[in-house]
């Protein structure tokens, strides 16, 4: 759906975004009226298909009862439990406490929508409401979901839940509401400000390395390429952009 | 037939709870304009196509992730919310007073935040 990007033109948005609103009215072309640059900002290019977001999370390092990430991840998307049945909670990110009953061995893990370069729930919707960015985000675009749940028996990570009660306190960047299938965005409004996703700015431990798979420069593909990964359940094919380490 | 009109006035008036209603000639919505600035198009332009300009919009940064355009709902929100409540719906509300005159219900309100400036911490971030 995206072309290729211009470079030098996301090269300067990503300049002007960081500066003031003042340095980046400077910057742009003059007969440009102050008013119109207040309230246009500079759009953004959009998802590149260049990029793809992925995630590497080092359960070695991710601490057994310490769950920094899920909070980090309903402050930042305004996710309050108010369902009485736990069955029906949000499942956005959840932590795993793994046991491997032959030699004792734990892992604790957070699971969460692994961002399928091939997903499930994306080939079973009747709507085209599950999508895949050009960069690899997977979203459920809940303007055009009719709530039938067939992505979320599709996904073998149990990565998705579905809205059961009206909602009233959304943030206001971060919509959500009765009667649609929602999971992780890899914090899709932030990512698109080039910020990280909540929870791996929240971990204390620094076990989870968000970054661009396909840039070979990047922290992330780097460690791809020099350290053992995992995808879980590699045997399906889906080529998860959330891998892990240590399981 | 004036009686009858004139009945015909009042009865949307009390509908509508809204007093300015009775004035002469047909009646006409209460659109409360209460933040300073520019609207995104000229006042007859938003009249007629802010609701192509907002589904066009959704597409673009809910399936392209483009941000920062023009027609962006919270945007919309952050000038229109009345100063009383802080919200596009309700008494006052921007939104909602012209719809229920054109008697247009939104969905859109179950998922977004009418609210304007509730912005948490973590995520207000730089400006794109
Ligand atoms: C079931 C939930 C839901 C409903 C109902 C809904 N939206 Fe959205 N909307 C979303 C989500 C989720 C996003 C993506 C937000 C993001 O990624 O930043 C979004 C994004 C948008 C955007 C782009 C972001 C912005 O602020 O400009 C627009 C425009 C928009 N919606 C318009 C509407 C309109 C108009 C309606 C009502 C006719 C509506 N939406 C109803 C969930 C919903
Ligand atoms: C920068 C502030 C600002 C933004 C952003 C903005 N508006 Fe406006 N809008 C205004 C002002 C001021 C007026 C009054 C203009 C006039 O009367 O000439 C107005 C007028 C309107 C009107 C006509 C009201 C009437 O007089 O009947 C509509 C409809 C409207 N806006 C809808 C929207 C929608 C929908 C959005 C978002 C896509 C939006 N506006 C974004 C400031 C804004
Ligand atoms: C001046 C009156 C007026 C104001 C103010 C106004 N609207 Fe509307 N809006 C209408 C009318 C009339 C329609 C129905 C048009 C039709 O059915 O063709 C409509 C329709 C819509 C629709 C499409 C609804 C559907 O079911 O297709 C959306 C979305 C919408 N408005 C959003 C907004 C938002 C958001 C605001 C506040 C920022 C707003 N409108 C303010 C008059 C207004």
């Amino acid at each position: 759906m995206n072309e290729p990007q211009d470079k030098s033109r996301r090269g300067f948005i990503g300049t002007a975004a960081v500066g003031t609103a003042g340095l980046g009215i400077a910057a742009l072309a003059p007969g440009l009226h102050l008013i119109q640059v207040s309230q246009a900002d500079t759009p953004t290019q959009g998802a590149s298909s260049t990029v793809r977001w992925g995630m590497l999370i080092d359960t070695t390092k991710c601490a057994s009862g310490c769950d920094a990430c899920v909070k980090a991840c309903n402050t930042e998307n305004g996710i309050v439990e108010t369902v009485k049945d736990a069955r029906q909670g949000a499942q956005w990110i959840r932590k795993i406490e793994l046991k491997d009953p032959k030699n004792g061995r734990e892992h604790s893990l957070p699971m969460m929508c692994q961002h399928c370069a091939n997903p499930p729930c994306v080939d079973v919707c009747p709507t085209g409401a599950s999508m895949k960015r050009a960069d690899g985000i997977v979203l459920v675009d809940r303007h055009i979901c009719i709530g039938c749940r067939y992505c979320m028996m599709a996904c073998p990570y149990k990565a998705r839940s579905f809205v059961h009660q009206p909602l009233t306190e959304q943030n206001p960047e971060v919509p959500r509401g009765l009667g649609c299938v929602e999971s992780c965005t890899f914090c899709v409004q932030r990512v698109d400000k080039g910020l990280k996703p909540a929870c791996a700015e929240a971990c204390p431990e620094g076990a989870m390395t968000f970054g661009d798979l396909n840039d070979p420069n990047s922290e992330i593909a780097q460690r791809l390429a020099r350290e053992a990964s995992t995808q879980v359940r590699a045997d399906l094919k889906l080529n998860t952009g959330v891998r892990y380490q240590g399981i | 037939m004036a009686l009858m009109k004139q009945a015909l006035v009042g009865f949307a008036a009390v509908l509508l709870l809204a007093p300015a209603l009775a004035v002469a000639g047909a009646p006409k919505p209460t659109v409360k304009i209460e933040n300073p600035g520019q609207c995104i198009a000229p006042a007859e332009e938003m009249r007629r196509n802010h609701m192509d300009m907002l589904k066009h919009q959704r597409d673009r940064t809910m399936r392209q992730g483009i941000r920062g355009e023009k027609a962006s709902l919270n945007e919309c929100i952050s000038c229109h919310a009345s100063k009383s409540s802080g919200s596009v719906t309700g008494k006052d509300g921007f939104c909602q007073e012209c719809h229920s005159y054109a008697a247009v219900k939104l969905d859109c309100w179950d998922c977004h935040q009418p609210k304007a400036g509730q912005k948490h911490a973590g995520a207000a971030g730089a400006k794109p």
